[in-house]
């Protein structure tokens, strides 16, 4: 859809989150590190949950709807909770720092607190899991077409550029919310943000605007190199964070018509699974 | 006597690339791995395009002059889809429609030059996709020249001016000399009725104008990629092209058109008769040249006349030989028959030109009139008396064999000169006697010459319903029939003019052979004969639907299928094991000069899988049809052939919609707005962080 859609959503999805890293964490290095150290942390969650989906999916018959769907249903939650299992590690490894800091430092007192972290690695965790969510909608936005020739409708950029806005905000927020749980030992505190987060998972994946026309969406399935189906015949569909990590190369080679090959990243529509 | 060579087949010396899929492509390899808008195939791509896959472009080719066909800009062009069914439609693209530019469905009776012309000449055309009509257009659809490839045989100013440029005779009067315009947009056609009806519909949906007011976005629009990278004409291009590949900086612009001919000797040469034909084809859109009654019907009936004289008994006895001879390029120029005579001249070839004693040539003859098949010759020619004498024994030859078939021969006599054929560069060189063999006297008989509707319906090929494959392949057609009877005079003509003396009414063209080649060439190739009379490692070149392009990687599928057939029909089975006959030098007997081994397939085993293979003993050689243009690197010549084509990096088209600009700016406000709103935001919160969060306790609270 060209360029201003290409740079509104950009700046929808980021812009505030942009701006909490331009005022309160690009000035202390200490923070940089913390906030990438904390994308990374939630980068291999996910690669170990796409892992683990992948073997299931190729372990088991392509064919079985059913199955398929119950997969990605296990894959999203497995995923869930594999990020906030990290997040726990994260909390603990940072917990070290500080000590490591404290011994480090003139006064005896850490640089940086707790909170502090917990905020920063709430935006760390919500800016990786933001441009997953996002980036490869952001490469359709520079072509000339705009979703709709199926029947869906036409705001999915603006709605998805929305989404993942709300979706860094809710990471960050998270992040405060589970390390004040662990802080101060209050489970209920944890549970309630594991909770929410499987209930935003799987609110968003399993909504169904409108019955897709697109039966192409059943036939990724059979395909034995794409291991992304979709979650139902009409749905919005699957875990694509999952297909992000593990089909970089795999892919059928479509638009063979010129004899050309396209390698290609087999992902299917997205909304889930980067929550 | 000249003893056979080898010929030499030399690589094309400018790329092309291989054969390795039914149809060659010239694109790269891609890996797609996060380039934005280059990746196809994730949903979300899914959700907004739905490429066309069944489409042929209309690329560039470029001669010593001029470039002809049609580009697209570096990125595709876009443009709102309109469907024009009838003339009226055309008025809300060149003028009434609000969102320009427009990308037209035509449909394909509507593909005429006046349209073409008024679509050319305007801005608001961004595209052509033309929907092929079914069935043809009744009145005829030629987009060849009126006059084919005139200026190139052998009437000019200096040769019967009276009949150079059509003067005496219009060949094709139905010929627009489309494919031979400029067009600065991309044009593809559309071959899958499937495609079109969805883009029908999506026109249907959204772009119909209701209530007289204009169509709302969201628009369905279309996009087609077909950039080429040659401009101008052969010279620029190969001037670029060898700039370019001195200095290594880019890959070349352009191929040349070339192919491999195939001529077939039986023996020794002692002035043989050559018969010839041409047996390629094209239409206005890439690889979409069936060809049937210009270029297949004839060749056919070819190899069925060869297979006839081969099978008579004393044709190793003959006082002369006979070359049958395929050439290929004829439609650009005379490629493959102007490169002939030029080896021949530069005694490169194994025969010379003063050894020819006569030529025969076929050219469409499958639509004959009341069963009459037209011998045409030159009447300058014959001024010279001793020509004259030759040409009227090769016409009462050939008149006389068709004593007893359903053929009758006639002549069409001084008045008339020779239509456009392989003859006439043979004639440019040297005053051979010779004869051109049609089914049309005047003008073609063909309605669809040079066109994509020039299928088996043209001439009449017609199978029963119901039948599988094999059924088809084996059962004779009317029109096997017929040119089997043709086939069936040449060869008795041949004979004679090879200086039989016996009875020839033996000889005899088999119609079912007949009828399995027209199957195979115009039909399915992939069929279980040739699958059994071709080398296993090229097995991939049986694609689908058979096409006769000459293009530019070589031989192309109907070369090595023409060599083997020919192989097949007059050559003789050997009792070699695979190394002897893939390494003959090594047997003693094995004459290697003299004939073409070659180990092949064979059939299948009845029940099984496996099939028998053996090896034929030949001697079809192929020799490399590229125009003498080229080895002269004169590439502004006007005597030889200068086409060349054009390469270019992805062809594609693709349909999906477009939104209003409104929206897009609506976004791109709204972003900015965020972004501009959350930094002020987070500056104040920030900067008032104390004021706003102030927590009255003690100094070890920590604030953000």
């Amino acid at each position: 859809m060209t360029l201003a859609v290409f740079f509104g959503c950009t700046f929808i999805a980021f812009g505030p989150a942009l701006g909490l890293f331009v005022f309160t964490i690009a000035r202390d290095p200490l923070r940089i590190i913390i906030l990438i150290a904390g994308a990374f942390f939630w980068l291999v969650s996910l690669l170990l949950s796409s892992l683990i989906w992948f073997i299931a999916v190729k372990a088991s018959d392509p064919r079985d709807e059913p199955l398929q769907k119950g997969l990605l249903i296990f894959g999203v939650m497995f995923s869930v909770l594999l990020q906030e299992a990290f997040r726990f590690l994260y909390y603990k490894l940072l917990r070290k720092a500080i000590e490591g800091l404290v011994a480090l430092s003139e006064d005896g007192c850490s640089p940086i607190s707790i909170q502090q972290m917990a905020y920063v690695a709430g935006v760390g965790f919500g800016l990786m899991s933001g441009a997953f969510s996002m980036i490869n909608l952001l490469a359709d936005t520079l072509g000339p077409g705009t979703v709709g020739i199926h029947g869906d409708s036409q705001l999915y950029f603006l709605t998805s550029a929305f989404m993942t806005m709300v979706l860094i905000f809710l990471h960050t927020f998270w992040g405060i919310l589970f390390f004040h749980g662990c802080e101060h030992r209050r489970w209920w505190e944890i549970t309630a943000v594991v909770v929410m987060h499987l209930a935003v998972s799987g609110s968003v994946c399993g909504v169904d605007p409108a019955p897709s026309r697109d039966p192409e969406v059943l036939r990724d399935v059979p395909v034995p190199s794409h291991p992304c189906p979709s979650l139902h015949p009409g749905g919005k569909s699957g875990h694509h964070l999952l297909c992000n990590i593990f089909s970089p190369e795999l892919g059928d080679p479509g638009q063979s018509l010129w004899g050309r090959h396209w390698v290609h990243l087999r992902q299917p529509a997205n909304w889930c699974g980067l929550l | 006597m000249a003893a056979l060579g080898v010929f030499a087949c030399p690589t094309l010396s400018w790329g092309g690339a291989n054969l390795s899929s039914p149809v060659p492509s010239r694109g790269e390899m891609r890996g797609c791995f996060f380039p934005p808008g280059s990746c196809q195939g994730n949903s979300v791509e899914r959700k907004i395009y739905i490429p066309l896959n069944k489409t042929a472009p209309c690329v560039r080719l470029l001669n010593a002059t001029h470039q002809i066909g049609c580009q697209s800009s570096i990125s595709g062009d876009t443009g709102v889809i309109h469907v024009v069914e009838k003339e009226e439609d055309l008025n809300w693209v060149l003028a009434d429609g609000p969102h320009p530019p427009y990308m037209i469905l035509l449909d394909g009776n509507l593909f005429n030059r006046r349209v073409m012309l008024q679509l050319k000449g305007t801005s608001r055309v961004s595209g052509l996709a033309v929907a092929i009509a079914k069935p043809s257009p009744p009145q005829g659809f030629s987009p060849g020249l009126k006059c084919p490839n005139d200026g190139f045989g052998v009437y000019s100013k200096d040769y019967g001016p009276q009949f150079a440029h059509c003067n005496n005779t219009v060949w094709n009067p139905l010929g627009s000399g489309l494919s031979y315009e400029d067009f600065d947009f991309p044009i593809f056609l559309l071959e899958d009725a499937n495609e079109t009806q969805v883009i029908k519909q999506c026109y249907q949906d959204h772009n119909v104008p209701r209530d007289g007011s204009g169509p709302e976005y969201p628009l369905c629009a279309m996009q087609l990629f077909s950039h080429m990278h040659a401009v101008t004409s052969t010279v620029t291009c190969m001037r670029r092209s060898s700039l370019q590949s001195t200095f290594s900086i880019n890959p070349e612009v352009i191929d040349l058109l070339s192919q491999y001919s195939i001529p077939l000797s039986a023996c020794a040469f002692l002035t043989p008769p050559v018969h010839a034909l041409q047996i390629d084809s094209h239409s206005f859109f890439w690889n979409i040249a069936p060809g049937a009654e210009s270029a297949v019907s004839s060749f056919v009936t070819h190899l069925a006349a060869a297979e006839a004289l081969h099978k008579a008994s004393d044709v190793h006895l003959l006082q002369r030989n006979i070359m049958f001879t395929f050439f290929q390029g004829e439609t650009f120029d005379y490629i493959g028959s102007s490169r002939m005579v030029y080896d021949m001249e530069k005694d490169k070839f194994p025969l010379r030109l003063d050894n020819i004693h006569s030529f025969v040539e076929m050219n469409q003859v499958a639509l004959r009139n009341a069963s009459v098949l037209w011998m045409h010759t030159d009447p300058v020619s014959r001024l010279n008396k001793s020509v004259e004498v030759q040409v009227r024994i090769l016409l009462d030859i050939l008149s006389n064999s068709s004593v007893g078939a359903n053929v009758t021969l006639q002549e069409a006599g001084y008045s008339q000169p020779l239509p456009p054929s392989s003859f006439q560069r043979f004639l440019r060189a040297r005053h051979i006697p010779g004869v051109v063999l049609t089914d049309h006297r005047t003008a073609f008989q063909n309605r669809y010459y040079q066109s994509m509707y020039d299928t088996p319906e043209n001439i009449q090929m017609q199978y029963p319903e119901g039948l599988s494959p094999e059924e088809t392949l084996e059962y004779v057609t009317d029109t096997a029939k017929s040119l089997a009877e043709v086939a069936t005079v040449v060869a008795r003509a041949l004979y004679r003019l090879a200086g039989g003396a016996n009875n020839t009414s033996a000889i005899q063209a088999d119609p079912k052979t007949v009828s399995r080649m027209l199957y195979g060439f115009l039909i399915k190739m992939n069929n279980s004969w040739f699958q059994s009379i071709i080398k296993p490692d090229i097995k991939g070149i049986l694609g689908d639907v058979p096409q006769h392009y000459v293009a530019v990687s070589s031989p192309v599928n109907t070369t090595y299928l023409v060599q083997y057939v020919l192989a097949n029909l007059t050559g003789t089975v050997v009792n070699l094991t695979k190394e002897e006959c893939l390494n003959p030098e090594k047997t003693p007997s094995s004459e290697k000069e003299l004939y073409e081994y070659a180990w092949v397939q064979g059939s299948l085993e009845p029940n099984s899988t496996a099939r028998v293979p053996y090896c034929v003993r030949s001697t079809v050689r192929l020799s490399k049809a590229l125009s003498p243009a080229f080895e002269l690197r004169q590439w502004g010549s006007t005597e030889y052939s200068t086409w060349t084509e054009s390469r270019w990096k992805e062809i594609r088209a693709r349909i999906f919609l477009v939104a209003s600009k409104e929206l897009e700016i609506i976004t791109l406000v709204v972003g900015i707005a965020i972004l501009i709103f959350s930094l002020l935001t987070t500056y104040f919160i920030n900067a008032k962080a104390d004021v706003l969060f102030s927590i009255p306790r003690d100094p070890g609270a920590v604030a953000y």
